[in-house]
């Protein structure tokens, strides 16, 4: 009796804290219908990932010498082995487009790491130090922002060397000033506030005060550039894949599978519509996603 | 204005020192020998060597290298292609109309019908015509549109056979370009069928090109005519017993279109992203395909060329919008 007595009693104190919070953050995603299948699609891509090995019927680099270009199971001529059929060397669609999930999260993942790392950072010593330092970082960023994205992220994939490690490394880099802007106007938003000044009058030190005290205050907005940057640093790896300077073939990239399925456009269209549907699902789901954060966590549209 | 004009220039001037500065970076960026790079022979002797090093200038001082670079870039010297020998800078405006052409289809496109649908799907919120409107952009935005590109041209050029698969006029019509605009020269030249040979050929890639910037636009159409047509005038003009169209186009739209513009403007730099790979997929003779085919080839001068007049160009263009910005709203033409 005691022992439930003290977890009710728990639970009810945190219910204001961070877990109020989310409780408050889900109920407003979940009224969000189109949210909500964004995320379940998402949550299937991420598990057929993780078990890509698992479920693949075929190695994504296995090649059937007897089965050139046959089309899915519900076409003429298919062939039960390949579900999806096969592409020009007979490797198995259904277990390439399964292992090609994975370097679409990864490129995602990564991409969106290092931009909120670096670009957090950047943006804290922008907004907070100031001064000089601050004139020079919004002007590098207006450079940044000068070419447009994707052009800027071939010519460094030109200076880098074409892979797929150095797509993401541009692309992390052309994404790079939305998140110092985004960080920096912010922190120069809450900068002025009494619990800012009440911190700094207490003595808390500069990277105290950048990270513990203003970040979280500032997160909303970077969640919400995150969720939607995950879905363009996909579509930019794609498009790096598919004009050949992105991942290699024979990698299974989804964007690379395109690249090389053009030249069978008028005999094999399977072979050129399913990775695009991959992509397209795939970043459809997380756009979906994107908005429900956005409206859950967006204070002005917050119907009370 | 003039004085508003002049700040936005002023601000411009530091970031377009940067894209110089960016520019001429690139080259001596690249892994490598940079003269076996800019000379584009094999086997050079160390006599050719030291020569084409000097030719070159990369003996001197990097900040006289600089110098040399900005100053030749002002004269129209932008160097010359490695592959095909002509100069960077009439290459570029070779090649410049047909990727303003597309370019200026697939905003057009955007816009013709982005607009439009934002501000209806705005004035029947939550109806299923709004619905199917948002559904339908974001699925457009989403859209990686090589991918969307190779469908339109399985179905329509494959399968119905109604339109072409490349290039920006067939092959049996020739004339001497005079605007650089095929649209336009297609016209001019009086020639039965070249101009419908041209549009033909011009309607899937503006179809891509558009799709993203449509999307954009309208959503941002339908957010910005929300805002608007819940504010106290447009519930003043109502009252007052004005006709419901008036209402919503002289007194919103008129407001409305101020986030808009921004968002056209906007789209500048994703057009010429988007340019890129419309103009690979449809083999489309412009600056994109110019610039993968410069990056596959190594041609570096054409690179470092093309990325400076682009950034140029863009620029330039957000210049306008700024202006165009400011033109439209008093507020933004006194305080920024």
């Amino acid at each position: 009796m005691a022992e439930t007595a003290l977890t009710t009693g728990v639970t009810d104190t945190r219910k204001g804290g961070l877990q109020g919070e989310l409780a408050d953050f889900w109920r407003y995603f979940r009224e969000n219908r189109g949210a909500v299948g964004g995320l379940v699609v998402f949550v299937f891509v991420c598990l057929v990932a993780i078990f890509a090995d698992v479920i693949a019927p075929h190695g994504p680099y296995a090649q059937y010498r007897d089965a050139l270009l046959v089309p899915p199971f519900w076409q003429d001529g298919s062939d039960p082995r390949f579900l999806l059929g096969t592409d020009a060397v007979g490797r198995d669609m259904l277990s390439r487009l399964i292992h090609g999930s994975r370097y679409s999260l990864f490129v995602g993942c990564i991409v969106v790491s290092i931009s909120l790392v670096v670009g957090i950072t950047i943006g804290l010593i922008s907004g907070v130090v100031g001064g000089v330092l601050d004139t020079i970082i919004v002007r590098f960023m207006d450079i940044i922002l000068a070419f447009p994205s994707l052009l800027l992220a071939l010519v460094l994939v030109a200076i880098l060397g074409p892979s797929l490690t150095n797509a993401m490394i541009a692309i992390a880099i052309i994404q790079q000033p939305h998140y110092v802007r985004l960080t920096r106007a912010a922190v120069l938003g809450e900068k002025n506030k009494d619990y800012v000044t009440a911190a700094r009058v207490a003595g808390v030190g500069k990277s105290r005060l950048m990270f513990i005290t203003i970040l979280p205050n500032c997160l909303a907005p970077l969640i919400v550039q995150a969720a939607l940057s995950f879905s363009t640093a996909i579509l930019d790896a794609a498009a790096l894949g598919f004009l050949g300077l992105g991942a290699q073939p024979p990698e299974p990239e989804w964007g690379t599978m395109l690249a090389d399925s053009r030249e069978f456009i008028e005999r094999a269209w399977w072979v050129v519509t399913l990775p695009g549907i991959a992509i397209l699902l795939t970043v459809l789901a997380i756009n979906l996603m994107g908005d429900g954060l956005r409206d859950a966590l967006d204070p002005k549209l917050k119907r009370s | 204005m003039l004085a508003f004009l002049l700040r936005r220039i002023g601000l411009l001037i530091p970031t377009f020192l940067g894209i110089t500065i960016a520019a001429f970076s690139f080259i001596r960026m690249i892994p490598g020998d940079p003269v076996l790079l800019m000379a584009g022979e094999r086997g050079l002797t160390p006599e050719r060597h030291a020569e084409l090093l000097k030719r070159f200038g990369y003996d001197r001082p990097l900040y006289e290298q600089y110098w040399d670079f900005l100053s030749n870039a002002f004269q129209g010297d932008l160097g010359t292609s490695i592959v095909s020998k002509n100069p960077v800078l009439s290459e570029f405006f070779t090649l410049f109309p047909a990727t303003i052409e597309l370019a200026l289809c697939g905003i057009i496109f955007a816009i013709v019908i982005g607009v439009p649908a934002g501000v209806i799907a705005a004035i029947r919120r939550g109806s299923i015509f709004d619905h199917g409107v948002m559904g339908t952009a974001l699925v457009g935005y989403s859209m990686p549109i090589f991918w969307w590109g190779l469908l339109l041209i399985i179905f329509f050029s494959v399968t119905l056979n109604w339109t072409p698969v490349a290039g920006r006029i067939s092959l049996l019509y020739f004339f001497p370009p005079v605007t650089g605009f095929m649209l336009i020269d297609s016209l001019l030249s009086g020639q039965k069928g070249a101009f419908t040979s041209t549009l033909s050929h011009l309607i899937l890639p503006t179809i891509v090109l558009g799709t993203i910037p449509l999307a954009v636009i309208a959503r941002q159409t339908r957010s910005a005519m929300l805002e608007v047509l819940s504010e106290d005038y447009v519930r003043t003009a109502r009252a007052k017993g004005l006709p419901p169209f008036r209402v919503i186009a002289v007194h919103a739209l008129r407001n409305a279109f101020i986030p808009v513009i921004t968002t056209i403007g906007l789209q500048v730099g994703v057009l010429f992203g988007g340019a890129i790979l419309t103009e690979t997929i449809f083999s489309w003779p412009g600056i994109g395909k110019w610039m993968v085919e410069s990056i596959t080839r190594r041609d570096y001068p054409v690179v470092q060329g093309g990325l400076l007049l682009i950034a140029a160009i863009v620029m330039l263009v957000n210049l306008i919008v700024d202006a165009l910005y400011g033109l439209i709203n008093p507020k933004i033409r006194h305080t920024g």
